[in-house]
């Protein structure tokens, strides 16, 4: 029964995979770059959960067109706004880690992150 | 409506516009501006506390012209209001306090863009404190984290730029889990308004349907919330962030910003989940697992540290385990613990940073711990000031630490199962507090010429050389006497603050 739940649901499994994929790589890799990769596919992971939660099946994106305004004609708008707002946020933040990324690069000419607290160490600052 | 009710939404929206402003005008302007939002926010702040203590209710604002289940929404009860007052305040301290630093510390074509990072700072932890809406909490959780994050780079060296790049890392995590765990919440209720969600948790508690997704939600939020405010295992990054950024960043950073996640948690348990279904789901029992094993470990590094802006960095990893304590004991006592230990901590701890670099600045701009020794003879006021800050945090009486101590204390005999091992953790936190708060202030009152230390010439530091840390550093011994010696009515008011808040 939970087998065939999760086949039923297995596009949420799937984001869920993702997220889980996204976010072992943000953690765990040592590479910056690596790093803000696994941050992006864990977003999109989000956005791909909330994604599915909108939609209805067999309805169309909420926009008025031809004067159709009942309710049951269109998915559920407010998912689609979150993706919306989450895409701003994980814009800036990715942005910020690259900044972050480049300073660290130009400065220790490594983006290995263990690699510049060694560096560090030996600065003794 | 009085008018009183729109000034929350008008505080939060005068920060969040001050920043851009900012971003245009020289870094005097900026600074100005930034004090002067700060003193205007907390005044509207201090008025909305009066009128809500005044009705006796908390008031709902609508924002924009929808109603409950599809408009956002502002909440302000005495809590909130007096939570805000007190952020108010302490950030004003910390700005006053650290300017001398600023003015050596940062490059003067980018002194602008630090308020542009305060402002938004503020806005964030207003909106986080007075937002009913879980989307919003999330968008201005990373609001908040980004200016942290400015807040500790902008000194720019190679050790603030690692700690603001580990810092982001670990607060990305923290806000994923924090997002998935609202999305699940979402997808279980179909709101996001935090009233009309609990409204729906109710029923779900009682038909007893996703009672897992229900639990790994109140879960995945818990655990983001807490990897945001560096509880235990999580603060690789905070020694490092608060010990090398610039003075009044490590003290914002250290009293204010991992509080309003702390606060944005209580919230979450109360208002969006129910404190009931949180105590049954057991998710408290790891943070407060957690917040012990915070309480003892991090006291242990900061014994070991010889920086000592270090060690007042890892001693905030302690006391951010004492309030996770608090709020795992799963009483209401415990969480008023907390609160209280929020506002303690934070009028402590941004004391001791500010009096620490008023000892440094006589002992040659060095942090190490032999350096200070005698450092309370050539700076006398920073002298008293941190052993006001040390006493307070040890828990001696008179000052804020000693309340804060009692009440978790008493609320940890009221619980059946925990109190064996709050009060031995406690006992041992409190040991190992007065070890490195005691070592330091004993060298800091130790003679040079006794200890056969090579003599250095240090100058000597008087009060009128530095009157706006001066200042700052007297009035944060007032506050933590006014918090230690008349605690009874802050603690009612956090009392019935916490009953409107449900």
């Amino acid at each position: 029964m939970n087998l065939a739940n999760l086949l039923n649901n297995y596009e949420e499994a799937v984001a869920m995979i993702l997220f889980g994929i996204g976010f072992s790589n943000l953690l765990l890799q040592k590479n910056l770059i690596k790093k803000i990769i696994g941050l992006n596919i864990m977003d999109t992971a989000m956005y791909l959960f909330l994604a599915l939660k909108g939609y209805v099946e067999g309805r169309k994106a909420p926009i008025v067109v031809d004067g159709v305004q009942s309710v049951k004609a269109y998915i559920n708008p407010i998912p689609s706004g979150l993706v919306l707002t989450g895409i701003v946020v994980s814009v800036s933040v990715s942005a910020l880690m690259l900044s972050l990324t480049i300073r660290l690069y130009r400065r220790y000419h490594t983006l290995d992150l263990d690699e510049i607290t060694t560096q560090l160490k030996k600065e003794g600052l | 409506m009085a008018f009183v009710q729109n000034l929350p939404f008008i505080s939060i929206i005068l920060s969040l516009f001050s920043g851009p402003l900012s971003s245009i005008l020289d870094g005097k302007k900026a600074k100005w501006l930034n004090l002067a939002v700060i003193t205007a926010v907390g005044a509207m702040s201090a008025a909305v506390l009066v009128f809500v203590i005044g009705s006796g209710e908390p008031y709902v604002y609508m924002m924009g012209h929808f109603p409950a289940p599809w408009g956002n929404e502002i909440r302000v009860g005495t809590l909130e209001a007096s939570m805000a007052v007190f952020f108010c305040l302490i950030m004003f301290l910390c700005m006053v306090g650290g300017s001398r630093e600023r003015a050596i510390e940062l490059e003067a074509s980018k002194e602008n863009l630090y308020y542009v990072m305060v402002d938004l700072l503020l806005c964030s932890l207003l909106a986080l404190i007075y937002t009913n809406d879980l989307f919003t909490a999330y968008v201005f959780v990373e609001i908040n984290t980004i200016s942290a994050c400015g807040l500790i780079m902008i000194r720019q060296n190679g050790r603030t730029i690692e700690a603001a790049t580990r810092y982001m890392i670990m607060s990305l995590v923290g806000s994923g889990l924090f997002l998935l765990g609202i999305c699940f919440l979402y997808d279980l209720t179909g709101h996001l308004l935090m009233s009309n969600i609990q409204e729906q948790v109710k029923l779900l508690h009682e038909t007893g349907e996703y009672h897992i997704p229900l639990l790994v939600s109140v879960s995945l939020m818990s655990v983001g919330l807490a990897i945001k405010s560096a509880l235990y295992p999580f603060h690789a990054w905070l020694p490092d962030a608060y010990g090398y950024s610039t003075l009044s960043s490590a003290a914002i950073l250290s009293s204010l910003v991992s509080k309003g996640y702390i606060f944005l948690l209580v919230k979450i348990f109360y208002r969006v989940i129910g404190f009931d279904i949180v105590r049954d789901s057991k998710v408290i029992n790891v943070l407060f697992v957690f917040g012990i094993v915070g309480m003892i470990l991090g006291s242990v590094d900061a014994i070991r540290e010889s920086n000592i802006r270090r060690m007042i960095a890892y001693s905030s990893v302690a006391q951010i385990g004492y309030i996770y304590m608090g709020l795992g004991l799963g009483t209401t006592a415990g969480v008023i613990a907390s609160i209280y230990h929020i506002v303690s901590h934070a009028a402590t701890k941004s004391l001791l940073f500010v009096a620490a670099s008023g000892l440094t600045d006589a002992s040659g701009d060095s942090t190490d711990f032999f350096d200070l020794t005698g450092a309370g003879f050539r700076n006398k006021l920073a002298g008293a000031a941190f052993t006001v800050g040390s006493l307070s945090m040890v828990g001696f009486p008179m000052f804020a630490g000693f309340i804060s101590k009692i009440l978790f204390a008493q609320a940890g005999v009221e619980s059946d199962h925990k109190m064996f091992l709050t009060l031995v953790a406690l006992a041992i936190s409190t040991i190992l507090n007065a070890v490195y708060f005691m070592k330091t202030v004993i060298r800091i009152y130790t003679p040079i010429h006794r200890t056969g230390l090579p003599k250095k010439n240090f100058e000597v530091v008087r009060a009128g050389q530095q009157p706006a840390k001066s200042f700052a550093m007297v009035c944060f011994i007032i506050l933590n006497l006014v918090l230690g010696l008349s605690s009874e009515p802050i603690i009612r008011l956090f009392e019935n603050g916490l009953k409107m808040f449900a």
